[in-house]
């Protein structure tokens, strides 16, 4: 025996007796719920009617286009794109205040974070959306917008937007969306800065850098990377909740959803499909930021 | 007081106090540090001495008393805090490195955003001073794959980057292991050599004797004695400096 000889090898992970258990357990669990399903309710499984509702033929050009429910994810998408870029303006805006040295920046981040997390999510979305659609839109205009103007007519637009006709019905339908997000990305942002070393603000100050240089170049870039886990978990929560603004009649893919579901009474492969395509939205992000949290890392070595 | 040349002292401390809460930190300092001169503080931990050069470029603020740099005023709230900062080098025990970013754009980070030096020249003016501490073969690198001592060295050319007029030191060897002490106090004596002005926060008392002017002494937030290194060393006016030089010599 000497130093060159190979380390033991390491045990091999079996699965036990315990495991087989619990996996026939779980079969049996999904078995009874198909049976349940299948024999008692007496349910009629008809996907192919749910399933047309993803594309359609186009009468005109005989092209096969995207139909409600596609339409509806492509507005959750950009819901939720719009939605996060904007909570993650306010929140890096309000999670700075929320530190900063300042007695009033203080008390007005506090309270709007105390404010929307204390209240229903529902509930603030009715509150804001009856407000901000019934006074603030009309005063900033957004109503007046040409919708046969250049840029509203626009593939551009289309993409972005989506149908301009539903414009201001998406922006307000987005704003609530970020206003409440926003509060928890405050919170997150607040303890990524608090969570910086101090000598960090000191170093960064002696060497004369602008409280706006100092929090841009030095703080921030090391907050961020600090909060990324649970920034990207609040950006796939954003994907979730944005089901919410249904309520306030947005087209987005759980309101479409519920008109496919009374249309073709179709309710169980409505939602299952529906959850599916969630899914496959949510965990596509959450791979992308599992990607970029490994890029972070290995960036900061 | 003693003044470097005669002229404008470059930082001119008069009657400063500070508390923290009921604690009072610094009770009626004064001292001068004229162009050239190298001052080392020293006493006890806790008696105040990286609080007065934290005053200096308002890291930590004053309450009482006045702080000139360069003929200026400094104080809280101040609103161009940062233009003094530029003229003012600082280096931290704990390094304080920005650790997102490598070695050289610690450097030119402060000429870039400060001074809207262009990126390759700020990179050059990085270099010369990286030369200067012996380590620009490191400067494609991340802070956190340097050893302690050259962290330290990377600091001091950080703060000479900004071309100030003087350099504090706050401790800057007490958070390295033995080994790594001589080389950065090789490059202090270098900077000292070269007519920098410098206020050294520090234990190390052959360093002191070495480069000083001055030697202050404190001790519960008061300068106690003032004098050369050599008046100071051997023969101390003070019971408290007798003390302290007592303790740290007995190892």
């Amino acid at each position: 025996m000497d130093r060159n000889t190979p380390p033991p090898p390491a045990p091999r992970k079996r699965l036990t007796v315990t495991d087989y258990i619990l996996f026939a357990m779980v079969a049996g669990v999904i078995a009874y719920a198909a049976y349940r399903v299948n024999d008692v309710l007496v349910y009629n499984w008809n996907w192919t009617r749910v399933l047309d509702f993803l594309v359609k033929e186009d009468p005109e050009s005989g092209s096969v286009v995207p139909n409600l429910l596609l339409q509806g994810l492509a507005t959750t998408l950009r819901l939720a794109v719009w939605a996060t870029i904007l909570a993650t303006v306010i929140g890096i805006v309000m999670g700075y205040w929320r530190t900063s040295a300042n007695l009033t920046l203080r008390i007005i981040s506090r309270c709007y974070v105390e404010l929307i997390r204390n209240i229903p999510p529902v509930v603030f979305i009715f509150i804001f959306y009856f407000f901000i659609s019934s006074q603030i839109f009309p005063a900033l205009g957004v109503e007046d917008i040409d919708r046969d103007g250049a840029f509203a007519s626009s593939t551009a637009f289309a993409i972005l937007f989506g149908d301009p006709a539903l414009f201001s019905n998406f922006l307000a339908g987005m704003v609530c969306l970020a206003l409440f997000e926003a509060a928890y990305i405050t919170e997150i942002v607040r303890a990524g800065i608090q969570s910086i070393d101090r000598g960090q603000w000191e170093a960064a100050r002696a060497i004369g850098l602008s409280p706006f240089n100092v929090l841009r170049d030095i703080i921030l870039p090391q907050a961020v990377r600090k909060i990324l886990p649970p920034l990207a978990g609040q950006f796939i929560t954003l994907i979730k909740d944005s089901a919410i603004v249904s309520l306030i009649s947005i087209q987005e893919l759980t309101f479409l959803a519920t008109e496919v579901a009374a249309t073709t009474t179709k309710v169980f492969e409505t939602w299952i499909l529906v959850g599916g395509m969630y899914f496959v939205l949510c965990y596509s992000f959450a791979v992308l930021f599992a990607h970029l949290e490994r890029r972070a890392k290995r960036a900061r070595r | 007081m003693a003044d470097g040349n005669g002229s404008t002292p470059l930082v001119d401390i008069a009657g400063v106090c500070k508390w923290y809460g009921e604690f009072c930190a610094l009770f009626d300092i004064n001292m001068s540090v004229g162009s050239g001169e190298k001052v080392v503080v020293c006493g006890p931990s806790g008696s105040g001495k990286s609080t007065i050069i934290r005053c200096i470029n308002q890291l930590e603020q004053h309450q009482k008393g006045t702080i000139l740099v360069e003929g200026r005023e400094v104080h809280p709230g101040m609103k161009n805090i940062e233009e003094i900062r530029r003229d003012v080098g600082m280096v931290f025990q704990s390094f304080n490195l920005f650790p997102h970013m490598t070695i050289l754009d610690n450097l030119t980070i402060g000429p870039v955003r400060n001074r809207g030096t262009s990126k390759s020249e700020a990179a050059d003016l990085a270099m010369h001073y990286l030369n200067r501490v012996h380590i620009a073969e490191q400067a494609e690198k991340y802070p956190a794959q340097l050893s302690g001592g050259q962290q330290q060295r990377v600091a001091i050319a950080r703060a000479l980057c900004m071309q100030p007029k003087i350099m504090l030191f706050d401790e800057p060897t007490s958070a390295l292991d033995p080994e790594m002490i001589s080389g950065v106090l090789d490059v202090m004596i270098e900077l000292a050599d070269d007519g920098m002005t410098m206020i050294c926060v520090t234990h190390e008392m052959g360093f002191a004797r070495k480069v000083a002017d001055r030697i202050i002494f404190m001790d519960h937030g008061e300068i106690v004695e003032t004098g050369t290194p050599d008046a100071f060393f051997d023969n101390p006016q003070t019971d408290r400096a007798k003390l302290f030089l007592s303790q740290l010599l007995a190892h």
